[in-house]
């Protein structure tokens, strides 16, 4: 511990070959805006994929499966915001306003099926996704996020954060079930529910 | 008119902000006193105008002036006066506002707190925070102006603050922890004025100390009310859910905490010198790594706000320039620092150097978990799964040894220390701490192996570090003349207070995860449910309605033994402006217990409710402890070697320091 000398130098810059190492990351982070949906997902059919249910276990679905117009919910017993999601996704499928179907993220199936069996399932059915892989292939970067699915099974629209009533009225359902009938989303008149009460 | 003179006060605060980084440089490095001297009153300045620049803001909510498009974005005309002034900071650029507010309010304070230093020095340390100010100011100003109109039309109301943020917890909690990331920029500042004046040593580390401290302080209470609001407010009965925006304010703590440790064997014994300015750096690089996480939208988390690319740029820009150029500076300085002093492998010095090591470790690896859904999407594939089992894995892992270490730091002498003294001061406490980390699994035999074990590590630990503290204090205490437990020094107390205060956490912490009972019930009026020998007796459910939501209110009567030992009040809330549902919990609350109920939905063709019932043991001891943790913070501060100017005493290491004597190495006594 007494020496001083100049070959020191190079693990004194460990530090800060570390900090750009991780500037270099943050700022690919930044390019990929988690917010916005990556656009070569746009438009395009929804991945394929096989994958067991969470409740029905022995059953396995593939992307066929789902018919849209829906939502798919990324959900996880884990995250926070989920918990206050998910009474307006009982609301919205109480009310049969949208079919929604469920992907049960990165979780462990014990406390899964406790989520749902304390809030309630609003779901068609729930793919139990617990290795992250069909998230991969969706792009989620964390839950909840929710992808809208047009008749053609298509992803019309990607949603991060939580859905609330706000959020559905002036977003998402214009996006879902255009007024004029255009064909993929984008309706000008996206915002004539303004905030109803 | 208010809001322009709030934009023209902050457009002052930046112009005094560049005065206060430039000249004094210029002053310094050409031997111009006068330019020196103009740090001073150029800080002040700016303190008063990012001030006035503040409270035109607050102004604005104050009076509902809607045609600022912050106000309009984050406010509502039925919004509590309270909630108004606190949405200030409920947005995006008002929490930044916030953020350098609270930096001018620590530039003030090195100004008014500092006169012990060397006029090169303080002019240094002002200039740095000046830089920084420039920083933010300017990133205000630019990309998110929060005077910003919305004209010429405006709505009548605003859109109302997130409901979440509509809570007494959320008035405090953000401007304590603000008061803790950026505190850690006056360290930062010292780090770098020591490094380029070449004088690392123990009377920096002696400056640097009370405003670590402080900082640590604000940081250590801003984490506890945050935790306490996520865990009334988003009544799930969680206090801590690794959520990127809790890591972000968590990693400053951790390296803060090193910060402490490190410091104090810096001033005291002249050790660890390059590794403290590295920390002290780290600290702060944190903070703005927080900042820029929260800020920028590359991760997604409850607490975010609206994302913006160029805002997120922005601050990954003015970070790599303060982090890398500082970085850099302590590569080429900080291999001239010498070290002169020598300690062994068992002495305190060595502990401490553990301790920093294991928070260093812990802090990297919660920032890589934190930042793992980058590298996921930078590699196509996660390779750890993030998500609480990471986090609560790894933290278990090192805290374990980290918080054994606790319980011998106290007992070992600086420089040196024998095996078997260290053997025969703890062994009684080792088999008592055993025995009771035992007794408590006895209690548990129903739960898992792994459950058991960390029930039995975590009550082992909390008793160990309990008795050795308290050992410790008799020991020092006890002399010839008597019990003397005055003479120990103000130090010591602050340490004694914040062990106990981080095991008390740590009852908690254990506690209330592996014992809470939790029970969801399908309740009508007049139902009761048993838990854990209560009663929960639901008494009546009622509608009201407050300014800006209506509310459902269910009233619970709590028996325990026939007597009503609690009344619980959950509600839910639905918030006019917003539609979006609030649930308030209700809990009752001691030492021991809590009591904790959440309504949940009201279930389809009948009356009554979905309904949680938790009993969390000793939840409360969270907040006590982390209140403990502060006040021995507070102690630490006012030891009044910080605040004694000249003081005859020896040191290990000859310093240069012109106009102060060196540090006190023997001052505890």
């Amino acid at each position: 511990m007494n020496d001083v000398s100049k070959k020191r130098l190079p693990v004194m810059l460990i530090p800060l070959v570390f900090f750009i190492a991780m500037v270099m990351l943050l700022s690919f982070g930044l390019g990929k805006d988690p917010t916005k949906l990556d656009s070569q997902l746009i438009g395009k059919a929804l991945p394929e994929f096989e994958k067991m249910l969470l409740i029905e276990d022995n059953k396995l679905v593939t992307s066929s499966d789902i018919k849209g117009p829906a939502l798919i919910n990324v959900f996880a017993s884990w995250c926070p915001p989920c918990y206050q999601e998910h009474p307006y996704l009982m609301k919205l499928a109480a009310a049969k306003e949208v079919t929604i179907y469920g992907v049960n993220y990165k979780d462990s199936k014990q406390d899964a099926l406790k989520f749902i069996n304390n809030l309630g399932n609003p779901y068609e059915f729930i793919l139990f996704d617990d290795n992250g892989r069909l998230g991969i292939d969706l792009g989620v970067y964390g839950a909840p996020e929710t992808f809208l699915i047009n008749s053609e099974n298509k992803i019309i629209y990607r949603h991060v954060g939580i859905i609330n009533e706000q959020v559905w009225h002036t977003k998402l359902k214009a996006k879902l079930f255009p007024v004029n009938a255009t064909p993929q989303g984008q309706t000008p008149q996206g915002k004539t529910e303004g905030s109803s009460n | 008119m208010i809001p322009e003179i709030g934009n023209l006060a902050l457009s002052f605060a930046l112009a005094l902000a560049l005065i206060q980084f430039v000249i004094p440089l210029i002053g310094v490095s050409t031997n111009n006193w006068r330019m020196v001297l103009v740090a001073k009153p150029a800080a002040i300045g700016q303190f008063v105008f990012v001030s006035i620049s503040y409270a035109c803001l607050t102004w604005a909510f104050y009076i509902n002036d809607f045609s600022v498009l912050y106000v309009a974005q984050n406010s509502n005309r039925s919004l509590p006066t309270a909630y108004r002034l606190g949405a200030t900071w409920g947005g995006h650029e008002g929490s930044l506002l916030l953020w350098a507010l609270i930096l001018s309010v620590w530039t003030f304070a090195v100004t008014q707190f500092s006169q012990t230093l060397p006029a090169l020095t303080r002019a240094r340390v002002l200039a740095i925070l000046g830089a920084i100010s420039i920083g933010f100011i300017a990133f205000i100003l630019f990309t998110s102006n929060p005077f910003d109109r919305l004209l010429p039309i405006y709505p009548v109301n605003g859109s109302d603050l997130n409901p979440l943020l509509q809570d007494p917890g959320m008035v405090f909690h953000p401007p304590l922890l603000y008061m803790g990331y950026v505190g850690f920029s006056v360290a930062f500042a010292f780090s770098i004025t020591a490094l380029l004046e070449g004088r690392v040593d123990n009377l920096w580390a002696r400056w640097v100390r009370p405003w670590t401290i402080a900082a640590w302080v604000f940081l250590t209470l801003g984490i506890a009310a945050g935790s306490w609001w996520a865990y009334y407010e988003l009544g799930w009965g969680g206090w801590w859910f690794w959520d990127p925006v809790e890591n972000a304010s968590f990693m400053p703590w951790l390296i803060g905490t090193a910060l402490l440790h490190s410091l104090a064997a810096t001033e005291k014994r002249g050790v660890f010198k390059a590794w403290t300015s590295l920390l002290a750096i780290a600290a702060f690089s944190f903070s703005l790594l927080g900042t820029f996480l929260v800020r920028s939208g590359v991760l997604t988390s409850v607490h975010s706000f609206a994302t913006d690319p160029v805002r997120g740029m922005y601050i990954l820009f003015f970070l790599a320039i303060v982090v890398g150029s500082s970085l850099a500076l302590f590569a080429y300085r900080a291999s001239t620092v010498s070290v002169t002093s020598w300690f062994g492998w068992l002495s305190r010095e060595a502990l401490f150097l553990l301790n920093n090591l294991i928070l260093a470790v812990v802090t990297l690896m919660i920032l890589m978990g934190t930042l793992q859904p980058i590298f996921a999407e930078m590699f196509g594939l996660g390779k750890i799964s993030v998500g609480p089992p990471y986090f609560n894995l790894v933290f278990n892992i090192l805290m374990t040894p980290l918080i054994f270490l606790m319980g011998l730091g106290p007992i070992v002498n600086w420089r040196q220390f024998s095996v078997k003294l260290l053997i025969e001061r703890s062994r009684v406490a080792l088999v008592v701490a055993l025995l009771f980390g035992l007794s408590q699994i006895y209690f548990q035999a129903d739960k898992s192996l792994s459950e058991q074990l960390q029930i039995f590590l975590g009550m082992f630990l909390v008793a160990w570090v309990v008795i050795q503290t308290l050992t410790d204090w008799y020991r020092r205490s006890k002399r010839k003349s008597g019990f003397k437990p005055f003479n120990i020094s103000a130090s010591h107390y602050a340490m004694y207070t914040a062990h106990i205060g981080l095991v008390i956490v740590l009852i908690g912490v254990v506690l209330s995860s592996h014992l809470s009972i939790e029970k969801v019930v399908r309740l009508g009026v007049g139902d009761e449910q048993k838990v854990e020998g209560y009663t929960f007796h639901f008494d009546k459910v009622e509608n009201f309605n407050a300014a800006n939501y209506d509310g459902i209110r269910g009233t619970f009567s709590v028996y325990q033994e026939g007597k009503v030992v609690a009344k619980l009040t959950p509600e839910k809330r639905q918030y006019h402006a917003s539609g979006q549902w609030m649930t308030e919990a209700g809990i009752d609350s001691t030492i021991t217990r809590d009591l904790y109920m959440a309504l949940g939905e009201k279930l389809p063709d009948s009356e009554d409710w979905a309904v949680r019932v938790y009993v969390k043991p000793y939840v409360a001891t969270l907040w006590l402890g982390s209140i403990l943790m502060g006040l021995g913070g507070l102690i630490a501060i006012s030891d009044k070697r910080y605040r004694t100017r000249r003081k005859k005493v020896v040191s290990d290491t000859p310093t240069d320091a012109p106009n102060d004597n060196t540090a006190d190495a023997k001052a505890e006594a």
